[in-house]
């Protein structure tokens, strides 16, 4: 039993889906979802449950799975977990419940997430009841940005009885689950049903709202009666890498290219207004989560050729193993130990090239990974006619910058600590703009955290009033 | 939703709209602008914010149909709505008093430079005006320039009305007749605002050009309307969209303002398959 391997998930084969945007793996029907959950020791140390950022308690919804109650499976997730068919989907699982999982260590762990994916999705088929909602709310609380911190952040706060509103900049809430991921990787559907959830436990989400811009932090408390506030304006500035012709026509950074295609639906331009350039070849620069679904997306949008161009090894990807596979099995063409040096233009001003040199590692550096070094004179050139840069984002500055007595370090995140208390009294934050780019799971778990300590700033400053 | 509260054709193809949108009417500033989505389907279309009236609550939006997703908007009616608006988006105009505020608009960028001219004026410069467009009947905001100007200059490339020629006409007789000029603000195509930073370069007069490259979220997440000033990369959202036109990269920005030029010809030919037929 111990050696015996994990559940396959069924997927679309890759000729298949690098044509269609739907999602690529199917989910565990329910006699698959039952024999793998039967493959949990149920541990009483339960390891798993340290890897997961917002405490899932792992074992206990696995049991219900076991014994055929995926109603009650995902009502235990959602004890932590406000968005579990996300999570589901997009948690780097392999480097944290999974990794822990006492299977691990001599085969392979039990499938936490796929079994969190298929309880969740089931809660979504069978339209489980909100959780209660205090009558009075306890005060008014407003949350900036409807990411994952955003979203978690605002479903715990009602769920203790606060009276939520979150504002969103854009026309749709989800964040990075709605311009980022793209539909084949977690399907906008799923998304929408569980931003419903939250706004079935009484949350107000206000879009088209931009903080430091349409409204101040300070005007909120002021004007608007808030008494705290939660920032999870994640990480939103696109990162470019200052070589030269990276302004060209036919240069995207992810976040263009990716919101382009999911949140203005690209895909179905003309029908949909906004259109968005491929080309026949196209390179991507960089090896994360976001380089491999601009790569598929590529792909997907019909071009020919798509480059994967990264300058340390396949050892240092910092994609999901999942994706990288993925990608992979999909023909993304991988570049490694290459970096880009500059971008060739035609006289009209598009990307006729990208000029490249190959890398070789050298010792670790602060990053405690080994330092790509350029190999001198090994310069060659891709012919390529769209570039997307997918090197990291940074944060974005209008919050930090029309919010007096907000301190940020000196990359421009917002300094919080642990459970979330900024410089600023009455103000928290968490995710992105906190830690710097990282995982939905992250942010998340920076959301819950932050719940908990904006309700207790909460009963002690009205503890105080009384 | 945003209602539509009132629409007026300005000239053949220019429309403008008074929108109630009260939270932004309340915040915005000369030089600022919005960016709307007409449906659905429709894209991000960031416009100026040509006037706004705080106590009604209302934004107004003057827009040329160029697009599909222009053409769209202008199909709408008074008492329909827009589906989304935000904003405001980037920065005010830096008003002070200058002195002699020379203050142009080409075409459709009359709108935008209404307000400053505007705004400098309340501040107590002398505000000279010069409005353009093709010919008189794409002439815009005439009366309402002339109210807030001390001096008013209009041309028409055809002589249809006022000075036949250029915008920078009026500016280069002003500049050879030795008049002191403290600022010129040039809104308006591209090559109109090269053109006007060519003839203030020589002189060194401080020139402000307000740019609108092709932007999706307008709040810096995007990066798509990057434009080279002073050979740094500004995002022209949340760095502009204001920047001194000595500095810009203007042969750059207008290979980046045609981008999609193809993409707008399949939009043309799609034969009703998209939403602006």
């Amino acid at each position: 039993m111990l050696m015996s391997l994990r559940h396959k998930m069924p997927e679309q084969t890759p000729d298949e889906r690098r044509k269609n945007f739907k999602e690529v793996t199917l989910g565990y029907t329910a006699d698959i979802a039952k024999a793998e959950a039967d493959r949990c020791l149920q541990c009483k140390t339960a390891p798993c449950r340290q890897g997961c950022p917002v405490e899932v308690n792992i074992p206990a919804f696995i049991k219900h799975l076991r014994e055929d109650r995926p109603d009650q499976a995902v009502a235990e997730i959602k004890q932590k977990n406000n968005l579990p068919a996300v999570c589901g989907r997009v948690c780097p699982q392999e480097h944290q419940c999974e990794k822990l999982c006492v299977l691990a260590k001599k085969g392979q762990p039990v499938a936490i997430g796929r079994l969190e994916r298929f309880a969740a999705d089931y809660g979504l088929s069978c339209d489980c009841e909100p959780r209660e909602v205090g009558a009075e709310p306890l005060g008014k609380v407003a949350i900036i940005g409807a990411g994952p911190a955003g979203l978690t952040a605002a479903g715990d706060l009602a769920c203790l009885g606060y009276d939520v509103t979150v504002f969103e900049a854009l026309h749709e809430p989800g964040g990075v689950l709605m311009y980022g991921i793209p539909e084949f990787r977690l399907p906008k559907s799923i998304v929408r049903k569980e931003i419903d959830g939250l706004k079935q436990l009484g949350v107000t989400i206000e879009v088209n709202a931009i903080a430091g811009k349409t409204f101040t932090i300070d005007e909120l408390f002021e004007e608007e009666g808030f008494e705290a506030v939660f920032i999870g304006t994640g990480a939103g500035l696109p990162h470019f890498m200052d070589i030269p012709g990276e302004n060209l026509n036919g240069v995207y950074s992810a976040n263009e290219f990716l919101t382009r295609v999911n949140l203005m639906k690209a895909y179905q331009f003309p029908q949909s207004g906004t259109p968005v350039h491929i080309g026949k070849n196209v390179a991507v620069v960089g090896a994360g989560n976001v380089a491999m679904d601009s790569a598929r997306t590529a792909l997907r949008l019909g071009a020919e050729n798509v480059y994967i161009v990264y300058r340390r090894s396949e050892a240092e990807i910092p994609a999901r193993a999942e994706e990288l596979e993925h990608a992979k099995e999909e023909g993304v063409q991988f570049h490694l130990l290459t970096a880009p040096v500059r971008i060739m233009g035609s006289e009209k001003g598009w990307v006729s090239g990208l000029e490249c040199i190959r890398m070789e590692l050298g010792e670790p550096d602060k990053s405690g990974r080994r330092r790509p070094i350029p190999v001198e004179g090994s310069e060659y050139t891709l012919d390529v006619d769209a570039v997307v840069m997918a090197i990291g984002q940074g944060p974005n500055p209008l919050v930090q910058h029309t919010t007096p007595g907000l301190e940020v370090n000196k990359n421009g995140n917002i300094i919080a600590n642990e459970a979330g208390f900024t410089s600023k009294e009455g103000v928290f934050a968490g995710g992105d703009i906190v830690t710097g780019a990282a995982t939905v799971i992250l942010a998340m778990g920076a959301g819950k955290k932050a719940a908990v300590a904006i309700h207790q700033f909460l009963q002690e400053k009205h503890a105080v009033k009384e | 939703m945003y209602v539509i509260e009132k629409t007026e054709e300005l000239s053949q193809g220019v429309k403008s709209f008074i929108v109630k949108a009260p939270r932004i009417a309340k915040k915005c500033q000369p030089g600022q602008f919005i960016i709307l989505r007409t449906d659905e389907d429709g894209e991000r279309i960031p416009l100026t914010i040509a006037d706004f009236n705080r106590e009604t609550g209302t934004i107004t939006l003057i827009f040329q149909e160029v697009g599909c997703s222009t053409r769209q908007l202008g199909r709408l009616q008074a008492g329909q709505a827009i589906l989304d608006v935000a904003g405001p988006l980037g920065n005010a105009s830096h008003i002070d008093k200058f002195g002699t505020v020379v203050c142009i608009g080409g075409g459709i960028g009359v709108a935008p430079v209404y307000p400053i001219a505007r705004a400098y004026r309340e501040a107590g410069n002398k505000v000279v005006s010069i409005i353009g467009a093709r010919n008189e009947s794409l002439l815009i905001l005439e009366k309402e320039m002339a109210a807030v100007s001390d001096i008013l200059h209009v041309t028409t490339d055809d002589g249809s009305k006022g000075h036949k020629g250029m915008v920078i006409d009026p500016l280069k007789s002003m500049i050879a007749a030795g008049e002191k000029i403290d600022l010129v603000i040039a809104i308006g195509p591209v090559v109109m605002m090269r053109g006007v930073a060519e003839v203030t370069r020589p002189y060194g007069i401080k020139t402000i050009v307000s740019l609108n490259p092709i932007m999706v979220d307008g709040t810096g997440m995007c990066g798509g309307c990057r434009v080279s000033v002073g050979n740094t990369n500004k995002f022209a959202c949340v760095d502009g969209p204001e920047f001194d036109a000595h500095q810009v990269d203007f042969t750059g920005l207008m290979a980046r303002q045609r981008m999609y030029l193809e993409h707008e010809k399949e939009e043309r030919k799609c034969g009703g398959e998209c939403s602006c037929h």
